[in-house]
């Protein structure tokens, strides 16, 4: 309790008037961290569910431990293959070569993007909002690993700015905020974020890891396929996530781990994720029975970006389609819209992103479709 | 055979101190008061002053835009105070009863005889029509109003609701004329649970008895309505509460006005749960005197957890309270890093806490919101627990936005608050949403006036 009393003792300060008045939202959000706000019910319902967005947010962080874990064994992991050293490597050093490249994305992205949400909040006079703990995380992961610090803080800062806060913050926003800062940084650095020579990290950092030459280049199995070669990584490569990719994309097995996390909590919807399946799927097998693709429909639900995407991206639940059935025609369109661009545009290797953002465009107009049939439903029931 | 209506959503949430089935002693009150606020709508005019007389049945207010509605007494004696508030609002009607109560004779009335226009009138007349509730709105009639149906939902399914079965022990013949009555006006739809088994409800003459057969909120009758009949735009149903129905049939079969209720006494913060018989103005401090439990800060809930409005030390039983409930405040509580604890004492809908674990176990729930208000997140929180046709969360949006065309097009006509009590429990946002729906039903009424 002496903490509690402390936290009633530096209180006044960050009231209107006092010295620290410019940071009663850092006050207020190192608070509501600490304890839950005991705030009580002034109308309606005296009795609440222990629910609440924190923790929301933090079960969608639990869930993507799994996945960066191993983004970060993985990295170590392509570095030793690509210097030839793999059998002199071992786990642990793989891990931790990882989580050292890793570690500072993280901390920039958690660094800005928390940096404006609190300027932000001050500045509005509002609550610290949760949405940013996901984001913080979901983008050092959707990035290849050698990415500069300096495009992350333009990226992070762009998104959070111009994709959430302009919007009114989280749960106004149109765009999945993680997703904008990579487009950002796709459509502003397509040098950075596409080619061959960006997926494996090329500098030892304290004496872990291996440098390699400048001219190293390894293509993810998706950019082979674009450049018309044949992909020789075996199927249990692609489903363990051995693999060059986007950090925390590449793993089938992690993710999966995340999304039984979030099915079981009913945080993501089983429908949007499943839908996403579907749409894939759908999509794969017509391009493979039309010969269009040269790998095989299952191929493409587990190379990329697609199983991270539709597990944690599609089912982002603010910009996502909210009515039920919206939700069968969002997900479904995202996956086969996947699919499509990966095949038929051969500048876009991968199209999970593009797919989820021009979802994210058509989810209020599918909701509105959606609406309007109950609208019209009870029209009819009046006449 | 009654027709049978299987709801799937919605959450059954199990309470600690629900009542018991037993009679608490009571202390006669030396002091009842009537408070215009529990009618929902109603601009009170009143019609007595201190130191009139009256007697039980006689009118102390009435409706200011349609003076045909009174409200009456519950006891005889003399009226000691009327008290307003800000912009003389009217607060209470006091009345200090006789020591011999004295009614208002409305004399004795065969029911099976009178049309329409008789239960109406003898209704007015005895200052009884305000306790019927009409939806669009979920407010108090009219007489003008032609309802297409009357409904009657006999299930109080809410958290620590007082049993209905108790309290119409007894009761069943004017329960029976009650409904009788009423049927002469409009086809009754008798709304009852899967396990209430008393003839009186399952075998009830003159009105259509349907069995909901779901989680809470399959009792409020706006769920009913939606799914027997629903209210389409310029249609009117009457809601009518189990009790008032009693009371309706008491007036009939001997000529008074009783406003006496078995009201449950429950909750965590409760000594000894139960049932009082107590008439309508009954002071809460007096039920409540010396049943307390101490430990914490309680708050006295007129009504349940869910809907139930915070009672003060003026607060009396209300119009339609079926149940008392004291409930810890939660105020004087901090709870270090909650939101990332296991929580086992604390009560989720959500899986992400352990109460799926758990089973039936009952749960001592405080009035913390338990998390700061956020913009709307989740989606299809609301419509888990809206047993309803109806889109929740573009409802609660067009009423934030005060798009009137948009509320009607998604069916504002159909709901009242409580409908939303639910959604408001589980809403990881914490949006005020009763209030929200409230505020939407009361713009539109004065839009539509």
């Amino acid at each position: 309790m002496s903490l509690r009393n402390y936290l009633d003792k530096i209180r006044p300060n960050f009231e209107e008037g006092g010295k620290l008045h410019a940071f009663k939202s850092v006050f207020d959000g190192f608070e509501t961290f600490l304890y839950v706000p005991n705030e009580t019910s002034k109308s309606g319902t005296s009795i609440h569910d222990a629910i609440d967005s924190k923790r929301i947010m933090s079960i969608v962080v639990l869930s993507l431990v799994p996945a960066m874990l191993f983004g970060m064994y993985n990295i170590g992991y392509q570095n030793a293959l690509a210097a030839g050293k793999l059998a002199d490597a071992t786990c642990w050093g793989m891990f931790l070569y990882g989580m050292l490249a890793l570690l500072p994305k993280i901390l920039v992205s958690y660094i800005v993007g928390l940096g404006i949400e609190f300027a932000w909040a001050q500045w509005k006079g509002e609550e610290i909002q949760e949405g940013y703990l996901v984001s913080g995380i979901l983008i050092p992961l959707i990035i290849p690993v050698t990415t500069p610090l300096w495009i992350l803080v333009l990226a992070v800062a762009f998104a959070v700015i111009f994709t959430k806060e302009i919007f009114g913050g989280t749960g106004m926003n149109i765009f999945n905020v993680a997703l904008a800062a990579r487009a950002f940084l796709f459509f502003s650095y397509p040098s950075k974020m596409t080619g061959d020579s960006i997926w494996v990290a090329k500098d030892a950092i304290f004496g872990l890891g291996y440098t390699l030459p400048d001219g190293f280049t390894m293509a993810t199995p998706l950019g082979e396929i674009a450049q018309g070669t044949t992909v020789n990584t075996p199927i249990c490569d692609m489903v363990v996530g051995l693999i060059p990719g986007s950090v925390g994309e590449t793993s089938v097995i992690a993710i999966a781990i995340g999304a039984v996390i979030l099915l079981w909590t009913n945080i993501a919807s089983w429908k949007t994720m499943f839908s996403v399946f579907l749409g894939g799927t759908v999509m794969g097998l017509l391009f493979q029975s039309t010969g269009a693709t040269p790998i095989h429909w299952y191929e493409h639900l587990v190379l990329g970006g697609f199983c991270f995407g539709a597990v944690f991206m599609a089912t982002d639940p603010v910009t996502s389609a909210r009515t039920e059935t919206g939700k069968w025609v969002y997900g479904f369109f995202i996956g086969a819209m996947a699919i499509i661009i990966r095949v038929l545009n051969p500048g876009y290797p991968e199209g999970m992103m593009l797919a989820i953002l021009f979802g994210n465009m058509f989810a209020p107009l599918i909701d509105y479709c959606v609406v309007q049939s109950n609208i019209s439903k009870r029209a009819k029931r009046a006449k | 055979m009654a027709n049978v209506i299987k709801l799937r959503k919605g959450l059954d949430i199990n309470l600690t101190g629900r009542a018991q089935e037993q009679m608490l002693p009571m202390i006669s009150p030396t002091e009842y008061a009537v408070v215009p606020d529990d009618f929902p709508g109603l601009t009170p005019k009143v019609t007595v002053r201190e130191g009139d007389h009256v007697r039980a049945g006689d009118p102390l207010f009435v409706d200011k835009g349609c003076t045909e509605v009174s409200f009456a007494s519950p006891v005889s004696g003399t009226v000691t105070a009327v008290e307003r508030g800000e912009r003389r609002k009217v607060l209470r009607v006091k009345i200090a009863p006789d020591a011999q109560q004295e009614y208002a004779d409305f004399g004795v009335k065969d029911v099976a005889g009178l049309t329409a226009d008789n239960v109406k009138e003898s209704l007015l007349q005895a200052g009884l029509f305000g306790y019927i509730n009409q939806l669009p709105y979920a407010v108090a009639t009219r007489p003008d109003t032609a309802p297409k149906a009357i409904f009657v939902s006999a299930l109080r399914d809410k958290p620590l609701q007082g049993d209905f079965e108790y309290e119409l022990n007894g009761q069943e013949k004017d329960f029976q004329t009650g409904l009788t009555a009423l049927s002469k006006i409009a086809k009754v739809y008798l709304g009852i649970g899967a396990k209430q088994a008393a003839t009186a409800l399952t075998a009830a003459k003159d009105v259509q008895v349907t069995v909901f057969d779901g989680p809470c909120p399959a009792g409020n009758v706006g769920v009913q309505v939606n799914h027997i009949d629903p209210v389409n735009k310029g249609e009117v149903v009457w809601t009518v509460d189990p009790t008032a129905v009693i009371f309706f049939g008491r007036l009939f079969n001997t000529g008074k006005v009783n406003l006496t209720r078995r009201v449950a006494i429950a909750g965590s913060m409760v000594k000894q749960t139960g049932y009082v018989d107590v008439l309508v103005g009954t002071p809460l401090r007096l039920i409540l005197d010396g049943n307390i439990a101490d430990g914490c800060h309680v708050r006295i809930l007129n009504g349940n957890p869910l809907t139930g409005v915070i009672a003060n030390d003026e607060s009396v039983i209300g119009a339609h309270t079926s149940e008392v409930t004291l409930i810890p405040e939660g105020d004087d509580v901090h709870e270090m890093f909650g939101w990332m604890l296991p929580r086992f004492k604390d009560f989720s809908a959500s899986r992400s806490y352990f109460t799926w674990l758990q089973g039936k176990k009952a749960y001592n729930l405080d009035a913390r919101l338990k998390g700061g208000e956020r913009h709307m997140i989740m989606s299809g929180e609301y419509d888990s627990v809206l047993p309803m046709d109806i889109y929740g969360e573009y409802l609660i949006k067009s009423i934030l936005s005060g798009n009137i065309d948009s509320q009607e097009q998604l069916g504002i006509y159909e709901v009242s608050p409580e409908d939303f009590a639910l959604a408001e429990f589980v809403d990881s946002s914490k949006l005020p949403l009763q209030k929200i729906v409230r505020e939407g039903l009361d713009i539109l009424r004065k839009e539509n006036a």
